[in-house]
């Protein structure tokens, strides 16, 4: 039955002028697919005829009447495809030609004949249901009547009130969903009606199987469905063509690993990556034949792949004088494109398997390569014949996926929702099981101890990744100008070479889905961030991505920080404040997200840690980069008894323990994946009361801190870091709300680390100065100290507008009972000289 | 024996009579591996069945039972066929069931697509190569052991017009395999005549690592200078439990119907009537279907994955206790004598031999999270420069080990190479690169070859990936839109001068006693003295060693821990947690090499021995070179 309608369809172009009259009279005429060779009747002027002459025609027949007729059953405009223009619009129409493919043409014949005698005898749309019950489309076991009948019910009636598509933002999620698109096609005109699978599961499962099983025959029934649906409440509307429905999301097939051979010819959905597509070819749809003696002309639908060249000429019946006129041949667009597996779905050790799919009409250059995309679509499979002029065949069969559905994953990270386009599905038991984990009161220890177990100790360390590894919570303040505030909590682990940061590295970049791990040494400023290229075959311009874009929502882990160029590391300042990446290189301007979390490893600049030293001094990183990081580790040789027994134990255990032992121990890789993804996904927590206040003390309290020796000992950023650890720290509960323990927690990590990267050597207090302004309080103070001894001692010695450079630093070290390095006395006379109070020139000092 | 060549000779004759026997029911597949299987159990049936290795591709009698020792270097698609089909027989009118499983193609005879009998099945496409890097005594003796009578098949006629006519003779010569080693040779000479191109990536010298042309009609053998088949393995059940560089011994049938190379010349007609078909590009036709002639198809009845390619040991030696204990008994003796082996052929430095000894038998045994464990990689420092030494020395590891490659670090070559196996998305492909080997294969890096100069970006890319290579084993793939990692298990060893540039697990600076004056005759008479019967000890010695178990007791775990508590008190500089993973990895590769499957007190007193004369010597030679570490 689909088979009329969707050729009818395929060439129903608007000639816009005629459409309104007819429409009512024909939507009321056609309750069912049979009308379809009743309905051409009031619109087409140009051949109907032969449509009455064979009403239980043959293929063929019928086939030619469609090309004849200009069909549009809903009084939708229509003109003979070649005779328009405007090929876009034609293109679309044809669409489901190519798409759903007329393989099954032959078979269909046969229920042809059937509907009419049972549309006969049913007048009315209940009749209709109940006679239609006895006739399926061949080798199928689809009704029309009912199938359109059920659908019409499902788009009437079907709400989502949880949708989260945001597709469906700003449409009313109680009321049916699907009217208020036709609504929105009303608007926009755009004929194409999304809709989701897995909507029509929970509707009706019946109907989800037979739209799954017999995509070919379902999808055009759907059609006349929504058309007629439609046009009952816009009988005025003006479309380009009808409407077509495109479903998505089948939830049959989600990886190309597993399409199988009882695939074929069903509906399926799968997930993979664009990695070429072609040209646009253009296929003949249709072929137009002139006789070469009377000038006739004739049409020739293409099947197949074939054109049936007319032998004789209808007209004179002069034989072999048919001639192909290419310019009014019918074509369409159709493009191959090449699917890749996406990394994420396949198992160890495989390569990945690649798919052709073609896209027809509109679809074509939907999609680019290096895009991730789901595409719904036809599986199909064609024997390959080796030699046309053998018999034998190629046992093979050639694959493809005629795609009805392109949906990007990626295209949502650019638009903030995201973490939905690769959503994991979690099944029930696997969401049971990770609530159990995090109802247990250790859950924290658990995890941290889950994480890198091939390394040693480190706690905290480990529960600061873990903490970054969930991330706090996203807030937008856009609306009152402050944008977005992160969420990503970055980590900067330094600490003698050795210390395993790298294999902590390794294992961080290996544990989240999208990660991306660099050296410092090997990249540059380009490869972190973006550049552009010439495709050598477009010679378009390009835009690649470099790592930190490619691990937006992931975490960059980036070694050897310390050997990175300043230029390069100039890069990360905004990208860990602002979490966007700024472009402007040849003639490409713009702003990419990056909400990536940094974990970074530097080593200090000595090689070993110098103790007497601050974190500053020791991996020489500007202030302003450091300050951007919430958590500052030091990963030190700890060098006491104690420790190097449980290290020996760890590490000897390391080696003689058996595979099973470890998994008891540990919790699986695995199930630590899907425990933060599922945290990532679903847990939004938001500050309490009692955490907001306990927050605050906090923050008071490190302020207070630092003022008693004149100092400042935290500063607001300190204060957003507490809060992402607080966030964080709940998710991993699960919670949705932070509570006072998750502030606790947040700033007992926080005062570790801090207590390890900002505690002033020379005093032994916590100074954050030391991370913020790259200096010490006390050292400051000391500084400050010499530029007044010094401007005594200058205006000791009188009226002397010049002094030797050299005497006066012998006379200040003389004279100070601290030993005065050269650098204290250069950074003095700067001090001075920022003063105005004197200038250096060479080796003289002059007073002004 | 009748039944033997019956199923050797044409086994689709016995897959068709069980496919008729079983009227329809599905599991004479099973049935059909089953008997197959058990066919080759019997005692030494598989060496009757011709091996692709060593006999020449025009002697095989296309649809008969062969074998091949290879590794899978890139996975196709799958692909679906007709496993069942019906056709119109058109003299007599009938109809016929026909099986397609085996099989490229349909036979002759109206094929009914429409047919309700039509079964679509799914099989799985595995390029495979010879083992890279495989060692000629490795292939010998392969040979030597096949009982397999080839004689050229009768139906070698039909490939005749393929081959040039001055190699009928050669062949009709050999007819009656009598030297082994040479039919093998001839056999690559004869493919290399076949095709003018594989020539051209022979012809360049196998040790000096020319640079590899990618002509387009490459075999994408990963190392250059490789010869032999490669094959196109259709594999009908269970693919997934194969993985990319498995190594496998595929017993299958051998498809080289003519009609499959026809498609190329084919395309332009039939793409007008398949519009499926024209949407491939030439290139992926290229690699997907090349002519069968060179590319042969096997249909893979049963494959058994190789745990090593060592031919002088039982394929289950370890499972095999008889086989083991018999070992085990003169292991101590072997080891003595391959010491001083290695000792004469490193000029008298004993110690230098005894850590060469532990770095040929180490071998990652498991993975934590990220880390490899047991991995042993090996900076031989101190090698002198005159090139032949480091050349020598790799002769020497060619001979002991069953697969093997030299890798001249020389700026050519790191800037040109190709390393990483890169995705060709035109043709549809894995380009395979010189990192893609099998596991336990050694690799040697020549870094005396390295001179002043620049890298270019393919160097660094070439410089990081050994980096990765050696510290996790692991080679990232390049596969365009992102990269993915594939675990391996490399033995490296790297030649240097001064320490190498390259990571690596321990270094070690040769002190030669021996002072021979000329070099190059000193080594080859040592080599020379190595009578086959003991070089074929050692062999067996590294492989055995390199397999078997290993465990520590509770006892030692306590006494280990309170040594490094010690070790850490006296100088917490000397002593770090990656100079103990250092220790247990040496601890236990000695004790293995002893032939000791758990660690003793003495053992493990031996290996810090062992470390400490180690670092002395390394110790020494930092004074003069001022490298630090």
């Amino acid at each position: 039955m689909s088979s009329p309608s969707s050729q009818s369809r395929k060439r129903d172009p608007p000639t816009p002028a005629s459409e309104d009259p007819l429409s009512p009279p024909s939507q009321r005429s056609r309750a069912h697919d049979t009308s379809t060779e009743l309905q051409p009747m009031p619109t087409s002027p140009a051949m109907d005829a032969s449509l009455f002459s064979s009403p239980m025609a043959p293929r063929s027949v019928l086939q030619s009447e469609i090309d004849a007729s200009s069909p549009l059953m809903y009084g939708t405009p229509s003109s003979r495809v070649e005779g328009t223009p405007r090929s876009g619009i034609r293109g679309t129409p044809a669409r489901q030609r190519p798409d759903l493919g007329s393989v099954r043409k032959a078979p269909q014949v046969d229920m042809h004949s059937e509907p009419p005698s049972g549309d006969a005898a049913a007048g009315s749309e209940q009749g209709t249901g109940a006679a239609g019950q006895r006739l399926v489309i061949w080798g199928t076991d689809v009704n029309v009547g009912t199938c359109k009948e059920k659908f019409q019910r499902f788009l009437q009636h079907f709400t989502d009130p949880n949708s989260k598509e945001d597709e469906n933002a700003g449409l009313d999620l109680n009321e049916p969903l699907y009217m208020q698109k036709l609504d929105e096609i009303s608007v926009v005109g755009e004929p194409v009606l999304n809709v989701n699978c897995s909507h029509i599961q929970t509707f009706d499962a019946d109907l989800y199987r037979q739209l799954i099983c017999y995509p070919q025959e379902v999808i055009p029934t759907f059609d006349m469905a929504v058309n007629e649906l439609f046009f009952e409440r816009f009988p005025d509307s003006v479309l380009e063509h009808q409407i077509q429905v495109r479903p998505y999301s089948a939830v049959k097939t989600r990886n190309m690993r597993a399409l199988n051979p009882e695939d074929i010819d069903q509906l399926i959905t799968i997930s993979g990556m664009v990695i070429r597509t072609s040209q646009l070819i253009p296929e003949m749809q249709e072929a137009f034949f002139r006789c070469q003696v009377c000038a006739f002309n004739t049409r020739v639908e293409v099947d197949r792949g074939r054109i049936a060249e007319p032998a004789v000429c209808r007209n004179c019946n002069t034989t072999h004088s048919m001639a192909l006129v290419h310019n009014r041949s019918a074509f369409s667009d159709k493009q191959m494109i090449k699917l890749q597996e996406s990394p994420e779905d396949m198992p160890a050790g495989q390569t990945p398997h690649t798919t052709v799919v073609y896209a027809h009409n509109d679809l074509v250059d939907k999609v680019q390569p290096g895009d991730r995309i789901n595409i719904t679509g036809i599986y199909r499979a064609a024997p390959m014949r080796m030699n046309p002029r053998q018999s034998q065949v190629k046992s093979v069969y050639k694959t493809h996926i005629d795609a009805i559905h392109f949906r990007k994953t990626d295209e949502k990270r650019l638009h903030g929702v995201d973490e939905d386009g690769d959503q994991k599905l979690f099944t029930k038991d696997r969401v049971a099981m990770l609530k159990e984990l995090a109802a247990k009161p250790d859950v924290y220890e658990r995890l941290s101890s889950a994480l890198a177990p091939s390394i040693y100790e480190h706690e905290d360390i480990k529960k600061g990744i873990l903490l970054q590894l969930f991330g706090g919570t996203r807030k937008d303040f856009t609306q009152t100008g402050r944008g977005n505030f992160r969420a990503e909590i970055n980590i900067l682990l330094c600490g003698d070479p050795g210390t395993s940061k790298s294999q902590l590295l390794q294992y961080v970049f290996n544990l989240v889905p999208r990660g991306q791990y660099t050296s410092g040494k090997g990249s540059s400023a380009v490869g972190l961030t973006a550049y552009v290229m010439k495709d050598p075959e477009t010679r378009q311009l390009v835009l690649q991505t470099g790592a930190l874009v490619l691990s937006d929502n992931g975490i960059c882990c980036i070694d050897e920080f310390d050997k990175m160029s300043d230029s390069t590391r100039s890069v990360l300042h905004e990208v860990m404040e602002q979490q966007t990446l700024s472009i402007a290189k040849a003639g490409i301007i713009c702003q990419l997200n990056a909400r990536t979390s940094v974990l970074a490893a530097a080593n200090p600049v000595e090689s070993q840690w110098n103790p007497k030293k601050t974190t500053i001094e020791n991996i020489q990183l500007p202030h302003t980069l450091l300050s951007r990081f919430d958590l500052i580790f030091l990963m030190l040789d700890p060098q006491d008894e104690a420790y190097d027994r449980r290290l020996a134990h760890h590490l000897v255990s390391l080696y003689y323990q058996s595979e099973e032992q470890i998994e008891e121990e540990h919790l699986d890789m695995a199930v630590l994946k899907d425990y933060i993804a599922f945290a990532r996904t679903s847990v939004h927590p938001r500050l309490n009361e009692e955490a907001s206040q306990a927050l605050i003390e906090a923050y008071v309290d490190m302020r207070k801190i630092g003022s008693g020796r004149g100092m400042v000992s935290a500063y607001p950023r300190q204060l957003e870091s507490l809060i992402r650890l607080s966030e964080a720290h709940a998710k991993v509960r699960f919670s949705s709300k932070v509570e006072t323990i998750d502030v606790e927690e947040a700033k007992r990590l926080h005062r570790e680390a801090l207590k390890q990267s900002a505690t002033d050597p020379r005093t032994g207090f916590v100074d954050i100065s030391i991370l913020t302004t790259g200096m010490s309080a006390t050292a400051r103070k000391r500084k400050e100290e010499v530029a007044q001894a010094l401007k005594k001692l200058i205006q000791s010695k009188g009226k002397t507008p010049a002094m030797k450079y050299q005497q006066l630093f012998d006379d200040l070290r003389g004279q100070s009972e601290a030993a005065i390095t050269k650098d204290m006395f250069d950074e003095a006379l700067r001090a001075l000289a920022d003063e105005d109070y004197l200038t250096v020139t060479g080796k003289t000092v002059r007073l002004l | 024996m009748p039944t033997v060549h019956d199923w050797i000779n044409n086994p689709l004759g016995i897959v068709d009579e069980m496919f008729a026997q079983s009227h329809s029911s599905p599991d004479w597949e099973k049935k059909v591996v089953e008997y197959f299987k058990e066919k080759l159990k019997l005692n030494d049936a598989h060496a009757w069945v011709p091996s692709l290795n060593d006999v020449p591709l025009h002697y095989m009698k296309p649809n008969s039972l062969v074998k091949f020792r290879c590794m899978v270097q890139d996975m196709f698609d799958p692909e679906f066929f007709m496993g069942v089909y019906e056709i119109n027989d058109p003299t007599s009118n009938s109809k016929q069931v026909k099986c397609g499983k085996y099989k490229d193609v349909t036979e002759c005879a109206q094929v009914d697509f429409n047919s309700r009998n039509t079964v679509t099945s799914e099989r799985q496409t595995f390029y495979c190569v010879p083992i890279p890097g495989e060692s000629q005594w490795v292939k010998e003796s392969y040979a030597g052991t096949s009982q397999a009578r080839v004689v050229p098949s009768t139906s070698y006629v039909q490939n005749r017009h393929k081959r040039s006519y001055e190699e009928d003779d050669e062949m009709d010569t050999q007819s009656q395999m009598k030297d082994v080693s040479q039919g093998a040779h001839s056999s690559a000479e004869s493919h290399g005549n076949m095709d003018p191109k594989r020539q051209e990536t022979k012809a360049p010298s196998q040790d000096s690592s020319p640079s590899h042309c990618t002509s387009s009609l490459d075999l994408n053998f990963p190392l250059p200078g490789e010869k032999g088949p490669a094959c196109l393995v259709k594999v009908y059940e269970n693919w997934d439990s194969f993985k990319l560089n498995d190594m496998l011994e595929v017993f299958g049938i051998l498809s080289v119907d003519p009609a499959l190379s026809v498609i190329a010349d084919e395309r332009e007609a039939s793409s007008l009537l398949d519009p499926t078909e024209g949407m491939e590009t030439v290139e992926e036709q290229r690699v997907h279907s090349p002519p069968a002639s060179l590319v042969p198809r096997l249909h893979m009845l049963y494959a058994q994955p190789l745990v090593h390619n060592n031919p002088l040991l039982p394929s289950s030696a370890l499972e095999n206790g008889d086989y083991l204990s018999s070992v085990l008994g003169e292991l101590a003796s072997v080891r003595a004598e391959l010491l001083t082996f290695l000792t004469h052929v490193l000029m008298g430095d004993s110690l230098a031999a005894e850590y060469l000894i532990l770095h040929l038998i180490s071998n990652v045994y498991s993975r934590r999270d990220v880390l490899p464990l047991g991995k042993f990689t090996l900076n031989l420092s101190g090698c002198p420069l005159s090139s032949p030494y480091t050349e020598h020395l790799y002769n020497v590891i060619q001979q002991l080990v069953p697969s093997s490659f030299r890798l001249c670090m020389s700026l050519q070559n790191m800037n040109n190479q190709r390393m990483v196996p890169r995705k060709d998305y035109t043709a549809n492909r894995l380009m395979s690169g010189i990192l893609q080997l099998a596991n336990n294969t050694s690799l040697f890096l020549d870094e005396t070859q390295l001179e002043q100069g620049q890298l270019d970006t393919t160097g660094v890319q070439n410089i990081t990936a050994l980096g990765n290579l050696i510290s996790w084993q692991k080679v990232d793939y390049d596969f365009n839109y992102h990269q993915m990692e594939f675990p391996c298990n490399i033995n490296v060893l790297i030649a240097s001068e001064g320490r190498s540039l390259l990571p690596s697990d321990c270094q070690i600076h040769l002190r030669p006693t021996l002072n021979p004056p000329n070099l190059e005759e000193y080594l080859s008479a040592v080599q020379v003295a190595q009578v086959p019967s003991q070089i074929n000890k050692y062999r067996i010695y590294l492989s055995v060693a390199r397999a078997l178990n290993y465990t520590i007791s509770d006892e030692i775990t306590k006494a280990v821990e309170e040594d490094f508590v010690e070790m850490r008190k006296d100088d917490p500089q000397s002593m770090s947690a990656e100079d103990l993973h250092r220790l247990l990895v040496v601890a236990r590769l000695l004790s293995l090499s002893h032939g000791q499957n758990t660690l003793s007190r003495d053992g493990w007193m031996k290996a810090k021995q062992l470390e400490v004369l180690r670092l002395s010597q390394t110790q020494q030679q930092k004074c003069v070179n001022g490298n630090e570490p």
